[in-house]
């Protein structure tokens, strides 16, 4: 059996504890330190109940650690501009669930091939995770002119980072309908509601596009939703494409899988499954550099 | 000393909305210009769902934000022009826009539970040099304790005013005033109320709000507005008038705008029916209701039914999409 590769988290919070949960599962991951820097950090003990190396130290604690390769960073923008030279030089590869955007965007459905060889790879937004596959399946078939998304969460799913920073959400969600999504022109809106109990995850995705052909655009977004569900479960096409005129309207909805979090954050869900599923992509290309003997 | 009541005119915003955002830049500069002549003190202008409101979510608008905002800016002599901001939707980027075209106040709207996303806003629009304001949306969904401790929120951040708003016009007058007691006890900034009629409550509950010791107030001429819209702000300066208040406003000059400027640009009656009834029944967004009348059609199911169930799935401001989920939903079910 192939060896698997070993990676560290760093930022044992909500998100960082989901993947570890999801990574538990890995055939290739091997989950090896989760690191943060609060010494009684509810996450860093979880973590080593769980059976993993965990340090407070912060980062300095695996630089120079040689056997981890792959390091997610689930802390925020600001610690991850530090951290990114630090992890390159390091050689390890980052795979940054902050909205840092030092590396390009990947959404694993989309693009996560183009940029496998890069040291630094973003996961854009839950927002853009959930939006950006059917923007590009409905470009694939239609030609996007213009994209618009709008991402409502509840309430008790958005942490502080992304309360205080809602503009990185709608700017970084905006950018990648259009670099990854292909569309000429992206907009992305978030709506938070308080509702109790808490709703899940729901997406709207309105495109402009210049062939409405239905049959073409209906195809390529199944196809891409079944794509997706394979690492997202919980994803979920809610109100299949509506072709009206030049305009086409989509819906879906992210469950989360309740590994750590509860299944209403289908928003952080769909992040984490996104993480693994390229960290993993990232994994099995080592493996296989491994078996060929090339380094 | 008369009491002096500031009227915020939000025809040129708010009334954006029943006329699915559709004045140019030059029906804004000939009512902008009205009101600013009638004493208007405060205008607030743009597309309904504020600054980036133009969306397949929300419509799209005849100009854009800054072609608007150019057109008007131009005009005003003595009233502050004043712009609206849902954080989520509209950026700190837009922000900045509007400081170019002498932006003196700045409306941070957040819905009643939601005011931490608006810090950064009030705080930028404070560096600015608008005046700012935390706008509590779809206050009838939060408890007076609530809104006491929001608007402590949008205190802490900087904001000089705090807007208890009704979005949903689900509001009757006693709601309204302990909701207005609630922030004035928590906070020492002004407060201001910011009415729907969807109920026929609009002026009623504006003077409620007056009465709990609000000192600004929202108008539309006729009463434009999302939903049946808001209090119409020439009957509220004649009403402020009779009780005793001081309100800068020419009677005669702010009728002479709203019948002579305002109803030949109106594409359909401002009145309370059977589908804006609803929505001050259930408590949802005005806005809501011509999207609402769209996904009736498209779908086949009453709007009535449409709207009834977005209220007990408790929606909040903006989420205009859920129209389209619920209305295709109620029509698979029939």
């Amino acid at each position: 059996m192939a060896k698997k590769v070993k990676a560290a988290i760093i930022g044992p919070g909500n998100i960082g504890m989901d993947l570890m949960f999801k990574l538990m599962g890995s055939d290739s991951i091997e989950l090896d330190t989760v690191v943060g820097i609060i010494p009684e950090s509810e996450g860093l003990a979880l973590a080593r109940e769980k059976g993993y190396n965990a340090s407070h130290q912060g980062i300095e604690s695996i630089l120079g650690n040689k056997e981890i390769k792959i390091v997610f960073d689930a802390t925020g923008a600001r610690p991850h501009l530090m951290h990114a030279p630090l992890l390159e030089k390091d050689g390890k590869i980052a795979v940054d669930l902050t909205p840092a955007a030092i590396g390009p965007y990947v959404v694993p459905a989309v693009n996560a091939g183009e940029h496998i060889h890069c040291n630094n790879i973003n996961m854009v937004t839950c927002g853009g995770q959930a939006t950006i596959p059917i923007v590009a399946a409905i470009n694939k078939a239609a030609d996007v002119k213009y994209a618009e998304i709008v991402a409502t969460i509840s309430s008790k799913s958005a942490g502080p980072g992304t309360r205080q920073n809602i503009d990185e959400f709608t700017q970084t969600t905006a950018n990648g309908l259009e670099t990854v999504g292909g569309a000429d022109k992206g907009k992305a809106i978030i709506i938070l509601n308080p509702a109790e109990p808490p709703i899940l995850m729901r997406d709207t995705i309105y495109a402009r596009v210049a062939n409405p052909d239905e049959k073409a655009i209906n195809e390529a977004v199944s196809e891409m939703v079944a794509t997706v569900q394979q690492y997202v479960p919980g994803y979920r096409l809610k109100v299949p494409p509506i072709v009206d005129g030049d305009k086409v309207t989509v819906m879906v909805e992210v469950e989360g899988a309740g590994h750590y979090l509860p299944k209403y954050s289908g928003n952080l869900d769909i992040m984490t499954s996104a993480a693994k599923a390229v960290g993993e992509k990232i994994a099995q290309k080592l493996i296989n550099e491994a078996e060929q003997g090339v380094g | 000393m008369k009491k002096f009541i500031r009227i915020v005119d939000s025809t040129l915003r708010d009334g954006m909305h029943a006329v699915s955002h559709q004045f140019t830049p030059d029906d804004m500069v000939e009512i902008a210009q009205g009101l600013d002549q009638a004493g208007i003190d405060t205008i607030e202008i743009g597309h309904g769902d504020g600054l980036a409101g133009a969306s397949f979510q929300y419509g799209f608008a005849a100009a854009t934000d800054e072609e608007y905002l150019a057109a008007v800016s131009g005009v005003l002599k003595n009233a502050k022009l004043d712009v609206l901001l849902l954080p989520g939707i509209g950026t700190m980027k837009e922000l900045e826009m509007a400081a170019k075209y002498n932006v003196k106040v700045a409306r941070i709207a957040t819905h009643v539970t939601e005011a931490d996303i608006g810090e950064q806003h009030i705080k930028l629009a404070k560096e600015l040099g608008m005046e700012a304001i935390g706008f509590l949306m779809m206050s009838h969904m939060g408890t007076p304790e609530k809104i006491a401790e929001q608007a402590k929120l949008y205190e802490s951040y900087g904001a000089d005013k705090v807007y208890v708003t009704d979005s949903a016009g689900a509001l009757a007058p006693e709601g309204v005033a302990t909701r207005i007691k609630a922030a004035k006890e928590a906070i020492s900034i002004p407060v201001g109320h910011h009415a729907h009629n969807n109920l026929s409550l609009a002026m009623a509950n504006t003077l409620a709000a007056i009465e709990a010791g609000a000192d600004m107030v929202d108008g539309c001429c006729k009463g434009l507005g999302a939903g049946a819209g808001n209090a119409q702000t020439e009957v509220l300066v004649a009403v402020l008038d009779k009780l005793g208040y001081e309100t800068g406003v020419d009677l005669y000059k702010i009728m002479d705008v709203a019948d002579d400027i305002v109803v030949p640009k109106m594409k359909r009656p401002q009145v309370i029916d059977k589908n804006s009834l609803s929505i001050g029944y259930a408590g949802v967004y005005g806005s809501f209701l011509l999207h609402a009348l769209r996904a009736s059609e498209k779908f086949g199911v009453d709007t009535r039914d449409i709207l009834i169930e977005l209220g007990r799935r408790k929606t909040v401001g903006g989420q205009e999409d859920m129209i389209v989920d619920v209305a295709y939903e109620l029509s698979k079910k029939q």
